[in-house]
């Protein structure tokens, strides 16, 4: 297992040297205190976290661990690159997908994986979103095996959330511990909401003219991720909208306001595509802004992420990133893919049935943990009930290795423990690519264990990229 | 700003002013029972002015138990301090954008305190617990005061709040005019004066009355503290003279005028006009019922107004 500390050697890595002398001067003991005053500080502010269908808490804190996670100058400058070919590739192949569906035609992403991908939507087809942009933000989940092999676990093309527990812990970071960041020096990012801002404003609509206005859209407070929500709206100084109050009226989206109704021209919305017109894509429901997709379309507004934008994150399509990258971009990829066994391949199936108690199995549309199987930590049970539900439905599943996932020094039980991490840096698509420096660093606070998701009682760490 | 974030604070405001109001009651009922000769139904006037007469048996004894349990604890009945803090915290959270960390902070902090307290406990800190709830709405208030910008957002939650305030003075008084009506007066006794005091405790307002006035209690004057006194800011015209001003300064800030604007500027031009003898003459108890009438109506016309 490769530490991110100590390295596969036991020498302390150049990077996390101040980490040590900090570990070591300020004792064990002290950094537990500590941790309590951490999460009293986020109860304070209100960092909370639902998790869907476990009852319990609805409001319970997401575990936070104090010992930051480091990034050295030119391994970050080597990520950044990727994060970007990779944000502008799955980009592109959004655009082809909804036009003329060119890396179909060359045979090298099966039409089916895409035309009949639920995330696919018909109403997208010819429509050109400002800039060609499909996904404005794009979450690109990287693991580390060792020193020099970074891989992508998965891409969130949709809404992935997450980045204001990075800005959050970095705060808190600076509050408890000054004396740290006035010895080793951080890349900031605090500058993450004003790219942001910048970035919806790129892709104003046609329609709009002078300022645009840009609102986040939330489901509301009952959401898991609404602190989220009312966090970026904060920060980049829009309006936090929920869908009743818009509505459509001469073409254009209006927000209700106590002045009356306001034109808004850019959408970041954290709402899923079901909700975002009834009229277009549930019937059924009443969710949603009815007519909204009509202004799209003809240009009165731009809905971030787009609608359909999902079908490029799907765990299926993850498989053909590094051949889009090479058909749209011309470029040799620069991050590489976890290798993955599709069971809707016959020889893949084969394989993974006969290996499942060694494989990591996912469901091609899950998301967030769920319903996987990871075969080593698995009871024979367990691992031969899901081999019938693979069955019933081979192409349903993806498999992969068990990753050796790097590990980070981490508090944990009382003591300092290697615990598996993971990254998610938030890639922003506009007219330009935008980057803050690091990420989401999630961690997997229970020993041995290797998934990292907030939903799965995962936590998270400050992610530092040293300054050159 | 979004209606809808209007409508958040407007009633944050509202509820918290409510939470504030229910505990300060409870702490004049807890007085009242003190009182040497006290009747067995102290309680029972409180339960009247918080509105809850109904979910108390017309013939039970209510203890300070019961109304721990049920005015204290409660997260369903309606005038619950538990409940109006709940209700404040998700109308804030609802509009968290709007509200500065401060705020926030004043509110989220702790909020979970009644939700798992244990009722022997409650019962036994009550002064505590009523300590608890006026300094987070204080702390609340002072955060607004100091922390937000003046505009729109601020004047909504200011017009809520004073709006409530008037609320909570008219039903203590619409509970408690008869004890202050002329004729009392003439019964005389060491027990009318407690009775009257305690209203004044009740609006923590006892020692404001005398650097005030100076003198001893009567009704009249204890009656003209409450409605009419423009300097004690729980008396019904100063509430009315700040809604009134919060609405201006909305209508200038919006550049537009509304019925709600019409009616609190009728009612402030009303009330400065009044005296206090004609109160009196014209029916305490006919004045209250109206004035709480007309504050639904000015509630209402501020929602039209501003689309909530």
């Amino acid at each position: 297992m490769f530490n991110e500390m100590s390295g596969s050697d036991g020498v302390t890595r150049p990077a996390y040297k101040g980490i040590e002398d900090w570990i070591e001067k300020t004792g064990i003991p002290a950094l537990l205190a500590r941790t309590e005053e951490a999460e009293a500080i986020f109860r304070k502010i209100g960092i909370t976290f639902a998790v869907y269908g476990e009852g319990g808490d609805p409001e319970r804190l997401i575990p936070f661990d104090l010992i930051p996670r480091v990034f050295a100058a030119d391994e970050w400058r080597r990520l950044d690159k990727g994060i970007k070919q990779r944000a502008r590739a799955l980009n592109a192949f959004l655009w082809d997908v909804y036009h003329r569906g060119e890396i179909i035609k060359a045979g090298i992403v099966p039409d089916h994986l895409v035309y009949q991908n639920e995330a696919f939507l018909p109403e997208m087809i010819g429509v050109d979103p400002p800039g060609r942009v499909y996904s404005h933000i794009v979450g690109i989940d990287i693991v580390r095996t060792d020193e020099k092999s970074f891989q992508v676990l998965e891409d969130n093309c949709r809404t992935p959330s997450g980045v204001s527990y990075k800005l959050e812990t970095r705060e808190i970071m600076m509050r408890m511990f000054p004396e740290l960041f006035q010895t080793i020096s951080v890349d900031p990012v605090d500058n993450y909401p004003d790219l942001l801002m910048k970035t919806l404003e790129e892709v104003a609509p046609p329609a709009c003219t002078g300022n645009p206005n840009v609102v986040v859209l939330t489901p509301g407070s009952l959401n898991s991720a609404y602190y989220e929500h009312s966090f970026l709206a904060d920060q980049m100084g829009v309006e936090l909208v929920e869908p009743q109050d818009l509505f459509v009226d001469e073409g254009r989206v209006w927000m209700r306001t106590t002045r009356g109704p306001t034109k808004v021209d850019v959408i970041y919305r954290r709402i899923d595509d079901d909700y975002i017109d009834p009229i277009t894509f549930r019937p059924d429901s009443v969710l949603g802004i009815p007519g909204i997709m009509h202004v799209y379309r003809s240009g009165g507004v731009t809905i971030c992420s787009a609608p359909g934008a999902g079908v490029a994150d799907d765990k299926a399509v993850y498989c053909y990133v590094p051949a889009m990258i090479k058909f749209y971009l011309g470029e040799t990829p620069i991050l590489e893919n976890v290798p993955t066994w599709q069971c809707a391949k016959p020889d893949d199936y084969k394989y993974v049935m006969e290996n499942l108690a060694d494989l990591v199995v996912k469901e091609v549309h899950g998301s967030g943990g769920y319903g996987m199987l990871i075969g080593p930590k698995a009871t024979r049970e367990e691992v031969e009930t899901y081999a019938k539900r693979i069955e019933a439905d081979p192409a349903d599943f993806i498999a992969q290795p068990t990753l050796d996932l790097s590990a980070a020094p981490s508090l944990a039980s009382g003591n300092i423990g290697a615990r598996h991490v993971d990254l998610r840096p938030y890639c922003m698509v506009g007219k330009q690519l935008r980057l803050a420096p690091g990420g989401l660093t999630r961690v997997a606070l229970r020993e041995g264990s290797l998934v990292v998701n907030s939903s799965q009682g995962g936590g998270v760490k400050d992610t530092w990229v040293l300054s050159e | 700003m979004l209606s809808r974030t209007a409508e958040g604070l407007f009633w944050a405001a509202r509820y918290l002013e409510r939470a504030d109001g229910i505990a300060r009651l409870l702490q004049m009922g807890q007085r009242m029972t003190l009182i040497p000769g006290a009747g067995r139904d102290e309680w029972r006037s409180v339960v009247s002015v918080a509105a809850a007469s109904d979910i108390f048996d017309p013939d039970e004894r209510i203890t300070e138990r019961r109304i721990v349990e049920k005015l204290v604890l409660c997260p369903h009945t309606p005038s619950s301090v538990r409940y109006c803090l709940d209700r404040a915290r998700e109308n804030a959270k609802a509009v968290r954008t709007a509200l500065t960390m401060e705020m926030w902070e004043a509110i989220n902090d702790g909020w979970r305190r009644l939700e798992t307290a244990d009722l022997d406990a409650a019962v036994r800190e009550l002064p505590v617990l009523i300590d608890w709830v006026k300094h987070r709405t204080a702390g609340f208030r002072g955060a607004a005061e100091s922390s937000m910008l003046r505009r729109d957002a601020y004047f909504f939650l200011r017009v809520g709040g004073y709006l409530e305030r008037s609320d909570l003075t008219l039903r203590l008084l619409d509970v408690k005019y008869h004890i202050l009506l002329p004729e009392s007066e003439v019964v005389g006794g060491g027990r009318d004066h407690h009775q009257w005091t305690t209203i004044l405790e009740a609006l923590s307002a006892r020692r404001a009355y005398h650097h005030v006035y100076r003198s001893d209690f009567s009704p009249w004057t204890i009656t003209d503290f409450l409605i009419l006194n423009n300097q004690f800011p729980r008396s019904v015209v100063y509430c009315y003279n700040e809604v009134s001003r919060y609405l201006e300064m909305l209508s200038h800030a919006y550049g537009q005028r509304h019925d709600c604007h019409m009616m609190a500027g009728s009612m402030v031009a009303k009330l400065a006009d009044t005296e206090m003898g004609e109160l009196f003459q014209s029916g305490l108890h006919e004045f209250t019922l109206d004035t709480m009438r007309f504050n639904a109506q000015l509630s209402g016309a501020i929602s039209r107004a501003y689309h909530f």
